[in-house]
């Protein structure tokens, strides 16, 4: 079982492991999401949606069908 | 020396594009529309050493040259146009010092277009705050371009960037990545079928958007159906190019950005703690409502007090003053007052339009867009539509043209449909001059009793928008996944330049295009207030001298009511009577809301007009208005009347511009048509529920 951006917690941070680049916008490839870059949880909105992180730099939110289709895994591994 | 030089300013939106583009052109500037399309276009002219002229060419905020949006659509199309007149000769790409990583990407696309380019670092007032420091000098080695620190905020770093703008000749037009690393095999091929054309810009027509439906690209589906091939094929190449691109990048940066991350503050991150908190951020975000709408009442009412006073000052002069051949009636009963209704909300407009473009510069609209989009979905809007929503508040038309950022269509469309009921300025004149008439001027709980009304009212606006949206969206098909990355930017201190030029624009062309109709309304309505068809009118002074109720007191008066009631606008008034008596309304004011279905601020300058007709002594409107009674002597403004006045001007579609603007976004008769139809109705039957909830 995958671990997704969707399932990460407040304040925690890992590394984009792989995704379907069709499933994602261009937009956000173009934002730093890249598989090996560094991706933070820094808030979500109520009902956790839409989440707010921190990807390779880059501030953005982003809503949770999408970060479910981003396939990540802890750093210490 | 007088060949004018063009320049594109281009940047990520955020980057503080528009200071730099401020500080390049001062106050010669102007904002059009790219023909055809509503895209906001701006440009001004700017002096640069020994003679030369640029003209500047401010290109919407755009990511990438992989246009996702029809703003940044209107980038691409400029660039891949050499004939274009405004083609530039030099491209500026402006970059904020904190973002440059993902602000350098666009760079490398402009450099891959072979126009000589010069990089703005913008911001440069935050690196020491930030811990950064740059070798500027490795870098434009690096990227073959010229490389400018510039503080928007200090005004530093202009000149220089004026310096190397007009010696753009000696910048490289190399490209930063070659296309042809991407990938050897097609790009190969693809040059062998092109062989004399820039293989970045081909590869740029084929991935083009296939909404977009751009003719060069179906020439190419002609020519050349071997390098089109299937879209997630390109979308992996093109994933692979923004490797390529960030890993030449990165290396740049590697020689010469130092970010020593023990010296950054953390305001972003307590600040976001708060403000994106899914109780606080709310609280907060209706507190600052509140506090707009408050500021609204108490603190227009010193220069609109001054304004009123002085309009009805400038009539009584010009009735006295002005030689009888120049209509002296018609200037001072028809056009004065008709003008005066739409200046004397100046100052409210200009301050919605102050506090609007400070919460847009200080980056704390994206925070309320993040918090709002779970609740907006519910509705079939985006977070993205509280833009619109919020702008609606100032005026629908650049509201539905904010819409453009919304990527998916059918929320786009929804946003479209309910934005007009958001409560616009135009709504503002209507509610401030009833409020104050049938609302007491008391306070409740600390709190200005007339602004928490107006407050209602702006809330009732946004809650039929978010009714309407719900409806649309239940009965609407559904359509593709829409996708939703939001930048979520710095939080910056507002630029006083900025902010002041925004209003004056704003405040400028809301007003003289609200005057122009207003002053043709005026004297069309003086014309036909003054005239009537029959034998009636021209006899009045005989048929009110016959009547009973007259007295030597009451002659003046008589005569004059007795005049308008049998003139033209009388009839006309007096025809509609029936259809408007259920809401509460005679016919003077179904004048005022026949005669503001073009433009709905044109109500009190009707109101106006209609009642200064034949005086003798001008009075504010306010006070002719309080002292309007029936036949019976029962006033005609009531709460129960005033209120159904106030929920028809919510809801109705009174807008002649933004019917055309939503014909032009959507590109079919069938939404504004949709509009103009559900709108009235429902206006309609909201003051008829009014009127006889509250007249019981």
């Amino acid at each position: 079982m995958y671990l997704t951006l969707a399932d990460l917690a407040v304040g925690e941070t890992a590394i984009i492991d792989s995704f379907d680049v069709e499933q994602l916008p261009m937009k956000l490839i173009e934002m730093g999401c890249l598989p090996g870059n560094k991706v933070g949880l820094i808030q979500l909105a109520p009902s956790k949606d839409p989440l707010y992180i921190n990807i390779s730099g880059s501030h953005l939110a982003i809503r949770r069908e999408t970060a479910a289709r981003i396939h990540i895994r802890k750093q210490d591994e | 020396m007088s060949k004018n030089i063009n320049v594109a300013l281009i940047g990520n939106p955020n980057t503080g594009k528009s200071s730099v583009f401020n500080h390049l052109t001062g106050l010669n500037q102007k904002t059009g529309n790219y023909p055809g399309i509503t895209v906001e276009k701006r440009q001004g002219i700017c002096l640069l050493p020994r003679g030369v002229k640029a003209r500047i060419l401010d290109l919407p905020g755009t990511y990438s040259l992989n246009a996702s949006s029809l703003d940044e659509n209107v980038v691409v199309e400029l660039l891949l146009n050499k004939n274009d007149k405004d083609f530039p000769d030099v491209a500026v790409v402006v970059s904020d010092v904190e973002n440059i990583k993902r602000n350098l990407l666009l760079f490398t696309q402009i450099k891959g277009l072979n126009i000589p380019t010069i990089l703005v670092i913008n911001m440069s007032d935050r690196m020491r705050r930030k811990g950064i420091s740059i070798d500027t000098y490795k870098m434009e080695q690096l990227l073959h371009a010229k490389v400018v620190l510039v503080s928007a905020r200090k005004n530093e770093g202009v000149d220089v960037l004026k310096e190397h703008i007009s010696a753009f000749k000696t910048i490289s037009t190399n490209p930063c990545v070659a296309i042809k690393q991407i990938d050897q095999e097609y790009f190969g091929s693809l040059e062998r079928t092109f062989p004399n054309q820039s293989l970045y810009k081909l590869w740029l027509v084929i991935t083009q958007d296939v909404n977009f439906a751009n003719v060069e690209r179906k020439k190419m589906e002609t020519e050349d159906a071997n390098h089109m091939r299937s879209p997630s094929f390109l979308k992996r190449l093109q994933q692979k190019e923004t490797i390529k691109r960030y890993q030449f990048i990165n290396a740049v940066l590697k020689e010469c950005y130092v970010k020593d991350s023990s010296k950054a503050t953390d305001l972003r991150g307590r600040l976001d703690r708060v403000l994106t908190h899914k109780i606080w951020g709310f609280v907060i975000f209706f507190m600052i409502l509140l506090a707009i709408f408050q500021a609204l009442y108490d603190w227009s009412s010193v220069p609109m007090d001054f304004i009123d006073v002085a309009f009805v000052q400038l009539s009584d002069w010009a009735k006295t003053t002005i030689p009888s051949w120049m209509a002296p009636n018609l200037i001072a009963e028809g056009i004065i007052p008709g003008l005066g209704g739409i200046v004397i909300f100046v100052p409210q407009i200009a301050m919605l339009f102050l506090f609007i473009s400070v919460l847009e510069e200080t980056g704390y609209m994206s925070r309320v867009v993040f918090i709002t989009d779970r609740v907006m979905r519910r509705f079939g809007l985006s977070g993205k539509s509280i833009i619109p929503l919020i702008s609606g508040t100032a005026c629908a038309i650049p509201a539905i043209m904010a819409t453009r950022n919304i990527e998916n269509w059918k929320e786009r469309l929804v946003t479209i449909l309910v934005t007009p009921f958001t409560t616009c300025s135009a709504r503002l004149p209507v509610y401030l001059i009833l409020i104050s008439l049938i609302i007491p001027d008391e306070r409740i709980l600390g709190a200005n009793l007339q602004g928490l009304v107006l407050m209602i009212f702006y809330l009732l606006g946004f809650a039929m928008a978010l009714l309407a949206a719900f409806v649309l969206h239940k009965t609407m098909p559904k359509n593709q996944t829409s996708y939703f990355v939001v930048e979520m930017p710095n939080y910056r201190i507002p630029l006083l330049k900025n902010v002041l030029l925004t209003i004056v624009e704003k405040t400028k062309s809301f007003v003289l295009e609200a005057g122009k109709v207003i002053l043709a309304i005026s004297i069309l309505l003086w014309v036909l207030a003054s005239n009537g068809p029959s034998e009636t009118f021209k006899n009045a002074p005989q048929e009110v001298a016959k009547s009973v109720s007259v007295t030597a007191s009451n002659y003046d008066q008589q005569l004059s009511a007795y005049k308008l009631e049998h003139s033209y606008l009388g009839i006309i008034g007096k025809g509609i009577e029936p259809l408007i008596r259920p809401l509460g309304y005679d016919w003077k004011i179904g004048i005022a809301i026949v005669s503001s279905f073009a433009a709905r601020e044109v109500f009190v300058g009707t109101l106006a007009t209609i009642y200064n007709v034949g005086e003798d002594e001008e009075e504010t409107i306010k006070k002719r208005m309080a002292a309007e009674t029936y036949a019976d002597g029962s006033p005609v403004f009531t709460l129960a009347s005033g209120l159904s006045l106030m929920v028809f001007y919510a809801f109705a579609m009174q807008c002649m511009s933004t019917l055309a603007i939503v014909r032009k976004e959507t590109n079919s008769w069938r939404w504004p048509a949709i509009q103009l139809v559900v709108m009235t109705a429902v206006a309609y039957l909201g003051a008829l529920a009014t009127f006889q909830y509250f007249s019981v």
